[in-house]
């Protein structure tokens, strides 16, 4: 797999230089406001990596909370550098077979600050590519919610690095590049606005392949302790759903309706999605609890993603509701009932909204919101739903089975699970020796 | 009457109590504490200075029970707490002077259960 990829991306190097040329960019008007908007949409997206962080690291026990931060935080750093040597040509630079890209662009060579033709060509290409650089930090961090609280940090560093390389470059480049297999850029023609498939479904399938891999944290489930920190919690979904206009609404990559329409309907999926959870909690659990309503204002954000650029007001309620529905069954329903330990429902909640919200996209999305997509099923046109059903398909294949296969090779190397003894005294003090609180002054 | 201070790792609460139970003991109080045994604390190292000697969480338990409770205590304690590593704690058994309930004033053995 590596052999043979690394072979097609030295080819790609060798006739990118050759034909290069014809590639470059044109020289497009760059708008101010677009532009304004993109930035100011890359530090939103920046902003939800720390958010998730404190998100993920007030449902941990106390004794693992620095190792969850620890995470984001190192992918932060780690896939800004990956994106900036490679992962960025890999994902966005010209075209392998619809594949990937090649290493035409490695190092950022010929992505200035002149606007590309194809990708967001109002705004510089270096503006596009630090706003998808956000992404791509993001996406990995989902998934420390499935192994959070048991893996060790160097095998952590070793999977996020070639996971982002090898899984989320190649459906980034499927979904979203100039020529990519299942895009509207001379692809397939599925719509995923910002990241149904991309982030979500992918993150949500690594997620599930890591929870079946390091297997259950011990005690897991029903001996451990409840969230050590809910109002952490709390504040990462707040600065999670502030940040999500940046995902949602700097995706339509300009400064107008798109946008305006975009940050309407990610608004709206998040409040109906946390009414559907708090209300299923109140039917099925007699009280509606905070962990509840900031779960389902999270993946009804997910399921607006892909769906955000396509569907009105209306169609977002809907959205909202179905992601409520659909992933509340899994994280009560199904999780127990297959009895993987998917610690923080990373699966639960970003596999099951996004592969929902991708669906909904090829159901509710109208060319009224946006003449630039598609419309839907319930618009007359059944084969965008088909489109969005292979699209989902293909992701969710992809990126388990390359998921299990990263994480078995990183195993045989160094093993990815903290010894009892660690897991026991907490990631903190024996992966990083420092501890988040201390019980006497 | 007996007072049962017993010292153990954090993770082993839930086995203990589980034990404690099946052997009808139900009254405890439980508190976090910090402690070092022989195994000494894990140094925490902050901005390459090392704090040395730091001590590790535990938690404390502490049961008051009657004479015949004591046994079944202590094996409830050890069989749950026990995990053959070191650090795994301590049990101390104090005799106790009194106890009364407070809601209706009774004191000895009967106001222990």
């Amino acid at each position: 797999m590596k052999k043979s990829l690394l072979t097609a991306a030295c080819i790609a190097l060798i006739s990118g230089i050759a034909f290069g040329q014809a590639q470059e960019t044109s020289a497009a008007q760059i708008n101010s406001g677009d532009t304004a908007w993109l930035l100011t949409g890359a530090a939103l997206v920046m902003l939800m990596t720390p958010g998730l962080a404190f998100f993920y690291g007030g449902l941990v026990r106390r004794k693992n909370v620095l190792s969850v931060l620890m995470q984001c935080f190192t992918i932060l750093c780690l896939v800004t550098i990956q994106w900036v040597l490679f992962g960025y040509s890999l994902a966005f630079g010209p075209d392998i077979r619809g594949f990937i890209g090649n290493l035409h662009w490695a190092g950022l060579a010929h992505v200035g600050t002149a606007a590309h033709a194809v990708y967001m060509p109002t705004v510089p290409h270096q503006a596009f590519m630090i706003f998808q650089a956000m992404f791509a930090v993001i996406t990995p961090a989902l998934i420390i919610g499935a192994f959070a609280e048991r893996m060790r940090f160097l095998p952590f560093c070793i999977f996020t690095f070639s996971w982002v390389t090898l899984v989320y470059c190649p459906v980034a480049h499927w979904v979203w590049a100039d020529k990519g297999l299942f895009g509207t850029f001379g692809g397939m023609g599925a719509l995923d606005f910002a990241g149904g498939a991309v982030v979500h479904i992918n993150a949500g399938m690594a997620a599930l392949a890591a929870a079946v891999m390091l297997g259950r944290r011990q005690g897991a489930p029903a001996k451990i302790s409840p969230p050590h920190n809910l109002p952490f919690a709390v504040l990462g979904a707040g600065l999670l759903w502030f940040g999500w206009f940046g995902f949602n609404s700097a995706s339509a990559g300009s400064s107008g309706q798109l946008a305006a329409g975009a940050f309407v309907v990610t608004h709206v999926a998040a409040a109906a999605a946390g009414i559907t959870w708090s209300v299923l909690d109140i039917v099925f659990n007699k009280r509606a609890t905070v962990l509840g309503v900031i779960t389902g204002i999270v993946a009804g954000l997910v399921a607006i993603t892909p769906a955000a650029g396509f569907v009105t007001p209306m169609g977002a309620i809907a959205i909202g509701f179905g992601a409520g529905i659909g992933c509340y069954i899994f994280v009560s329903v199904m999780k127990p009932i297959f009895g993987y330990d998917d610690a923080l429902d990373a699966f639960g909640v970003h596999g099951i909204g996004g592969i929902w919200g991708a669906i909904a996209t090829g159901i509710w999305a109208t060319k009224l919101v946006n003449p630039g997509g598609a419309d839907g099923l319930l618009y007359g046109n059944p084969v965008q739903l088909w489109i969005q059903v292979k699209t989902v398909l293909a992701t969710m294949a992809y990126s388990f089975v390359v998921s299990i296969i990263l994480l078995k090779l990183i195993d045989l190397v160094c093993s990815l699970r903290a010894s009892d003894q660690n897991e026991r005294i907490g990631l903190d003090l024996s992966e990083h020796r420092e501890v988040g609180y201390t019980l006497l002054d | 009457m007996k007072y049962i201070v017993a010292v153990i790792q954090p993770d082993r609460l839930d086995e203990v109590l589980e034990k404690l139970t099946e052997k009808e003991i139900h009254l405890v109080t439980v508190s976090n504490v910090m402690g070092r045994g022989r195994q000494k604390g894990i140094a925490e190292v902050y901005r390459s200075h090392t704090e040395a000697g730091s001590l590790l969480k535990k938690i404390k338990r502490e049961i008051a029970v009657n004479e015949e409770y004591v046994q079944p205590a202590i094996d409830a304690i050890c069989s749950g707490g026990r995990t053959g590593q070191i650090g795994d704690g301590k049990i101390f058994v104090l005799d106790m002077k009194e106890c009364i309930r407070i809601r209706t004033g009774e004191t000895g053995g009967v106001a222990i259960g």
